[in-house]
């Protein structure tokens, strides 16, 4: 496929005298500081971003040049001995995030095709606003939820299901004692965060399939199901993917919840009964007592690798959205 | 589009530069603040102190600087954003004082920017250890080479023959020992630590004391209410939490052995019993930069620790300099009776005396 070729930059002028570059001329000053304005607050916030990512990077840079790569790898996080490690962290992160969105996805898309093609008109609106109410608790609220009420059915009622009538004790992931506090408790915490973002975009995508789309499908013979898979989802697909990266965006940089339900722990274990730690939990708790100069470089280090680790996976996100998007 | 070249690379350097000079005049802006601040409150009417540090003295230190205020008119804020920020804070020199839960080390002494710093005790702070023993009649009694060994990881069941023989007559179930810890820095866990340091060498070889520690076993939750928590929720944890936290949610505390054989349950007669023997010890020149873990004495219960406010020897502005130790005297004396209905440990009679001698050893308004 060729794209038509876009003109990037400003319009070219109609320079022909008494055409609009003339005009502009003799409007005269008023344009230009518009412009000069303008342009300004369109390059502040990126200069931000860069003056953000300097200045982690410059604190960060003591921990980084003494511990090097092995700060990635290493497990250690010793504040007494000023050893430092982000390792079981950055484990922690992904995965967590990862878990959120295995579990948030089917759900979420659920939703929202159930909104966008079955609901009738009169429960649209409130289901929407409901599902989308759960975007707008406060973090803190999710925790103290985790705490009381999901570790508990973790222990008592979850978890001995997946580990006795499922039989799935003897596998990795749920292998080890039932504490609670857990990546699996962290991941669910999760889960039901970041819902609302990828529901909520997946069903605007999916409301804006043309009609036509829908009809052609039945036309030709397809189920009410066939249409939905065949027709209207892929047409969605690159929208939902942008949803689910908002969603993993927010996973990964959310604290307070994660925090109070993982079990802060500096351990990489494959079962997912095990407490872990994640970055951003890891700085939200320690940040404020830190006191040696390499405990807050160390912090900063890990700031910095959650930075970069957002970047990263944006990135992926982005090229992912690009390339479904060329292969329609 | 030649013709527009050139201007246009001229407008986004210039864009470039004036948003970059907004940048650098942001952040300088910031730096200065807190001087231009402190400058004008001098210069006003009345006086305000500003302080930041420690949380666990908030709730202490917020009614002596309230009652402080509707007595004399001075004014104090006080930021309760940790002991590590309040050290951070009074060596750069933002704050007039600076509040913590363990003591500068000489490292940090030697960092601040305004000079030498003293050290004053305000209220004492203990550790209480709270379990999750259903079956259990009485209060568990536990020495602290023990306490030492279940948070290594090395005594792993309740019915091991160490915790039995501490509490002879107690049915121990034969279950696995939850250890559950602060995942946050905390003044709590500092104390903790610096307890288990004194009375075992293999804590001390490891994990060592500080108010983050790498812990060998258990779960990290935050705050008082998330390791009490945890511990409620689990049959088989134990935790530690503060005093004053136990105390006002009614949690069972265990007893701990002192160094003079006894054991003690934690209360505020009890902290304040640490105190005083650990004060009978000190050499007259003390910085009061002591641990009183482990203290010897009759009744002294052992997990306990100072907390303190840090200020400067040379107060160069004469008048908060005078305020701050005004203050000071005050809430060494006075303030010291509304310690107790905080569920803070007031420190011993007699040391409250030799502190506001100390305060008339620091400098105000020193010729500069």
């Amino acid at each position: 496929m060729t794209a038509p070729e876009t003109v990037v930059g400003p319009i070219p002028l109609d320079e022909s005298p008494g055409g609009l570059a003339a005009r502009l001329a003799s409007a005269g000053v008023g344009d230009r500081i518009y412009r000069v304005v303008i342009t300004a607050f369109a390059a502040l916030v990126p200069l931000l971003l860069v003056a953000i990512a300097l200045e982690i990077g410059v604190a960060a840079w003591p921990a980084l040049r003494t511990f090097g790569f092995s700060f990635l790898t290493s497990s250690d996080w010793d504040p007494v001995n000023g050893s430092f490690g982000a390792a079981p962290a950055l484990y922690g992160t992904v995965v967590s995030s990862l878990l959120a969105l295995v579990i948030a996805t089917p759900l979420a898309l659920g939703v929202a095709i159930y909104l966008s093609e079955f609901a009738p008109s009169w429960l649209r609106q409130p289901v929407s606003f409901l599902v989308d109410l759960l975007a707008a608790v406060p973090s803190v609220v999710y925790g103290l939820w985790g705490i009381f009420v999901l570790i508990p059915l973790l222990r008592t009622t979850i978890v001995p299901f997946f580990k006795d009538t499922l039989h799935l004790g003897a596998t990795p992931f749920f292998s080890g004692p039932n504490y609670g506090p857990s990546m699996l408790a962290a991941g669910i915490i999760l889960a039901i965060m970041v819902l609302p973002y990828i529901s909520a975009v997946a069903r605007e995508v999916l409301l804006a399939v043309p009609r036509s789309q829908r009809e052609a499908a039945l036309a030709l013979g397809a189920t009410r199901w066939e249409m939905i898979w065949g027709a209207v989802l892929p047409f969605a697909r690159s929208g939902i993917i942008g949803g689910v990266i908002l969603g993993l965006g927010r996973a990964l940089g959310e604290t307070m919840a994660v925090t109070m339900v993982i079990g802060n722990t500096h351990d990489i274990s494959s079962s997912l009964l095990a407490p872990g730690y994640t970055m951003a939990s890891l700085i939200a708790n320690q940040f404020s007592e830190a006191t040696g100069d390499l405990h807050l470089s160390a912090l900063m280090a890990v700031g910095f690798t959650l930075f970069v680790v957002t970047l990263v996976v944006n990135a992926i996100a982005r090229w992912l959205v690009w390339r479904v998007a060329r292969h329609d | 589009m030649h013709f527009y070249s050139s201007p246009e690379s001229h407008v986004r350097l210039v864009a470039f530069a004036s948003a970059a000079a907004l940048l650098v005049a942001c952040s300088s802006e910031a730096r200065k603040g807190s001087d231009s601040a402190s400058a004008s409150t001098s210069r006003g009417g009345s006086v305000a102190l500003t302080g930041a540090g420690a949380t666990f003295p908030y709730p202490i230190y917020s009614k002596w600087f309230a009652d402080y205020a509707a007595k004399t008119g001075v004014k104090i804020n006080y930021q309760s954003i940790g002991s590590g920020g309040g050290i951070r804070q009074l060596s750069e020199q933002t704050v007039d004082f600076g509040a913590s839960d363990s003591p500068m080390t000489d490292d940090e002494m030697a960092k601040a920017k305004g000079g030498p710093i003293l050290h004053f005790p305000t209220v004492l702070g203990a550790v209480a250890l709270i379990y999750n023993l259903p079956g259990l009649k009485q209060p568990l009694k536990l020495d602290g080479p023990t306490l030492a060994d279940i948070y290594l990881g090395t005594i792993k069941k309740w019915n091991d023959g160490r915790i039995a023989a501490l509490n002879p007559g107690t049915a121990l179930p034969n279950a696995d020992i939850l250890v559950v810890h602060r995942s946050d820095g905390s003044g709590t866990s500092f104390i903790f630590t610096d307890y288990l340091s004194a009375v075992s060498p293999a804590w001390k070889g490891g994990p060592g004391k500080g108010k983050e520690v790498q812990w060998p076993v258990g779960l990290g939750a935050k705050g008082n209410e998330g390791v009490a928590g945890q511990v409620r929720q689990s049959v088989g944890a134990i935790g530690y939490a503060e005093l004053a936290y136990a105390k006002q949610n009614k949690i069972t505390t265990a007893l701990v052995k002192n160094a003079s054989g006894e054991m003690v349950a934690p209360t505020i007669e009890s902290a304040t019993a640490a105190a005083a023997g650990a004060a009978a010890a000190l050499p007259a020149n003390t910085d009061y930069r002591v641990s009183i873990v482990n203290a010897k004495g009759a009744g002294a219960y052992p997990i306990a620790s100072f907390t303190w406010i840090l200020v400067y020897q040379d107060q160069r502005d004469a008048v908060k300099g005078k305020q701050l130790v005004d203050f000071l005297t005050w809430a060494l004396t006075d303030g010291q009776s509304e310690a107790r209905s905080l569920d803070y440990a007031p420190i011993p009679a007699t040391m409250s005396q030799q502190l506001v001698e100390r305060l008339k050893t620091i400098k105000v308004g020193a010729a500069l």
